[in-house]
């Protein structure tokens, strides 16, 4: 336990120390912008992960909040004719209004579950891609123009990718301490067994709505950042269905619900989509591509690679410590099975023989 | 004495379906009460109206003097009511320790340490408590797995072990006998004898005869949604109005179905 826990952070520190010089050793534009894009999707799924991972709903509505950051950072921008670096203090502000949506859509859509949460999330998110088309103050069809920074091509993307390199951690920090924390159990409680999580004191909309809203910050300063980066916004990119799809993937694709799972799944992914994009002009191939892999996932992987690889590492072990039982003396079959945990022996004898439905003795 | 569980002319319908029609029923505070009847009777119903799970149509529930009618399920909790399922009702991908402390968070409010809501789930002292009430129910070499791999007698134990640590002050049981063999009835059933000792209270629905009558002090039989007898198991044996429920009497044996 204790050297799993080493390897961990060993794991942990060597990413963070390779995240934090990446750009210093890959000066390429093209790379950097790739690295941008993928610290994004990083924190968007990590933070994602947080709601929708640990409490079980599943939302595809979460580029509400990633819209609604973008299009903050891009009205107070141009209102308050805010250029240069300044523009990065827009950040909280967009995390605030992300927080404000989401504190009334959660209190509607966290009132059904499962394929209804699903459905009204989606409902919401059009909802919000038609104001913006819209409305006058998101500039309809012909979006926003981000300020234009005078810095130098080879350097431009640094401060973005510090930026998103800070978001994206600092998200994977918050996982972790939710998860091990009470309000992380009270949630996967809920994932479980939500009315049996109420029947044991569990305030279940008031921790589904704090992870909620959690998420939708996170959102809403990359939707910001993300504004900032690509220098404007258009309705159907800042409102962007892929996004939901591609977070909801990556964070399949890793394991839900999980801290690294979701890390695991942006990194193998984002890249990856990029890559096809580039090699391939038409950009509907990578959709395609994503469509497929989805279906697979589902297919060969539906817990996720990062449970798929640790019950293959256990069942490697346990296949080792066999055999070297078998070798120790003995011929194989004639080892007792393995010796179950301790246990009183009441309710052992009990329990063996009680697998069978409640009820079947009574039609006897 | 007064009643620590109260429930008075509770009536709930599901549809055209008069689950329970003015059924009162109260448990006396250090007791272990059972309450029996047929398939349909509305046992089940009745705790979850008690419990706040289904809201009940009229009538009022009153745990120690608070009216609690229709209160959501935490807050019953709260106010120190524990139930466990017919169907058992655990965290499956959390470990039988999780399990234990989903329920803790509730008893130890306005402790300091838990102002802060990344604080670790479970202070050592709930934990020892949790591995207390484990190795009391037997299932203490567990705590590690997961709670789906155990058997269904186990997570019958593991449902009774988390409802038991937030120390409330009457634990409904729906059929703490259903389904499982005759050593673990012996053990649960022992359990509870001890709880009891220990002054907590019980309200059990079981159509397990032998074990109710050997552990209740007193059976309210329901019948119908209504209370057609109540007192101690000897006097319940030789009812008549029981013997009706559960064979039928000759005018009730007008069959349309």
């Amino acid at each position: 336990m204790n050297s799993q826990a080493a390897l961990r952070w060993g794991v942990a520190a060597a990413a963070a120390a390779v995240a934090a010089i990446f750009p210093l050793v890959f000066t390429s534009e093209l790379v950097t912008q790739i690295a941008v894009d993928t610290l994004i999707f990083v924190g968007a799924t990590a933070a994602w992960n947080i709601f929708s991972g640990y409490s079980g709903y599943i939302s595809l509505g979460h580029a509400v909040f990633f819209g609604a950051g973008a299009y903050t950072a891009g009205v107070a921008a141009q209102d308050w004719q805010v250029s240069g670096a300044a523009e990065f203090l827009l950040l909280p502000l967009a995390a605030v209004v992300a927080a404000l949506i989401a504190v009334p859509f959660g209190l509607i859509a966290l009132r059904v579950r499962r394929h209804t949460f699903v459905v009204v999330t989606i409902a919401v998110f059009f909802i919000f891609q038609l104001m913006a088309f819209n409305l006058s103050v998101t500039g309809g069809s012909v979006g926003i123009n981000a300020p234009f920074l005078g810095w130098a091509p080879q350097t431009y993307n640094n401060p973005f990718y510090y930026l998103a390199l800070i978001i994206a951690a600092g998200t994977i920090a918050l996982s972790w301490l939710i998860r091990r924390s009470r309000f992380g159990l009270q949630l996967r409680a809920i994932r479980d067994d939500e009315d049996r999580a109420r029947g044991l004191g569990v305030r279940a909309m008031r921790v589904k709505l704090a992870a909620f809203v959690i998420s939708a910050v996170v959102m809403g300063l990359l939707g910001a950042l993300w504004f900032f980066f690509i220098v404007q916004v258009l309705p159907q990119y800042g409102f962007d269905p892929l996004l939901d799809l591609s977070v909801a993937l990556m964070a399949f694709l890793g394991g839900l619900g999980r801290v690294a799972g979701p890390v695991i799944g942006a990194l193998i992914l984002e890249p990856g989509q990029q890559y096809l994009t580039l090699q391939y002009s038409n950009s509907y191939v990578s959709e395609i591509i994503l469509g497929s892999l989805f279906l697979l996932v589902i297919l060969f992987l539906p817990r996720g690679i990062l449970p798929f690889a640790e019950e293959r590492i256990a069942s490697w072990r346990g296949r080792r410590a066999d055999a070297r039982d078998a070798a120790a003396g003995g011929p194989p079959g004639s080892r007792p099975a393995p010796a179950p945990a301790a246990i009183a022996p009441a309710p052992q004898q009990g329990t063996s023989g009680a697998h069978g439905a409640p009820g079947t003795r009574g039609t006897r | 004495m007064t009643a620590l569980l109260r429930a008075e002319g509770v009536c709930k319908a599901f549809g055209g379906v008069q689950a329970l029609g003015g059924c009162t029923v109260e448990v006396e505070q250090g007791s272990i009460t059972g309450l029996i009847g047929p398939n349909g009777s509305g046992k089940t119903t009745l705790f979850n109206v008690i419990t706040g799970y289904e809201r009940l149509d009229a009538g009022d529930v009153y745990v120690d003097g608070t009216r609690i009618t229709n209160a959501p399920p935490q807050r019953v909790f709260a106010l120190g009511i524990g139930r466990t399922f017919q169907l058992t009702r655990i965290f499956p991908t959390l470990t039988v320790m999780e399990n234990m402390l989903v329920a803790v968070q509730h008893t130890d409010r306005g402790r300091g340490r838990n102002r802060n809501p990344l604080a670790r789930a479970g202070g050592s002292a709930d934990r020892r408590h949790a591995m207390e009430l484990l190795d009391f129910l037997g299932i203490a070499g567990h705590a590690a797995a997961l709670a789906g791999t155990l058997s269904y007698g186990q997570r019958k134990l593991l449902e009774l072990a988390y409802v038991l640590v937030a120390d409330p002050a009457i634990v409904l049981l729906d059929e703490p006998a259903g389904g499982v063999n005759p050593s673990l009835i012996n053990h649960i059933g022992d359990r509870i004898r001890e709880l009891n000792a220990a002054g907590r209270t019980f309200l059990i629905v079981e159509h397990n005869m032998d074990f109710v009558m050997g552990i209740c002090e007193r059976i309210a039989v329901l019948d119908y949604g209504t209370v057609v007898a109540a007192g101690p198991p000897d006097a319940i044996r030789q009812d008549p109005r029981v013997l009706d429920a559960y064979l039928g009497t000759m005018e009730d044996d007008d069959d349309v179905g």
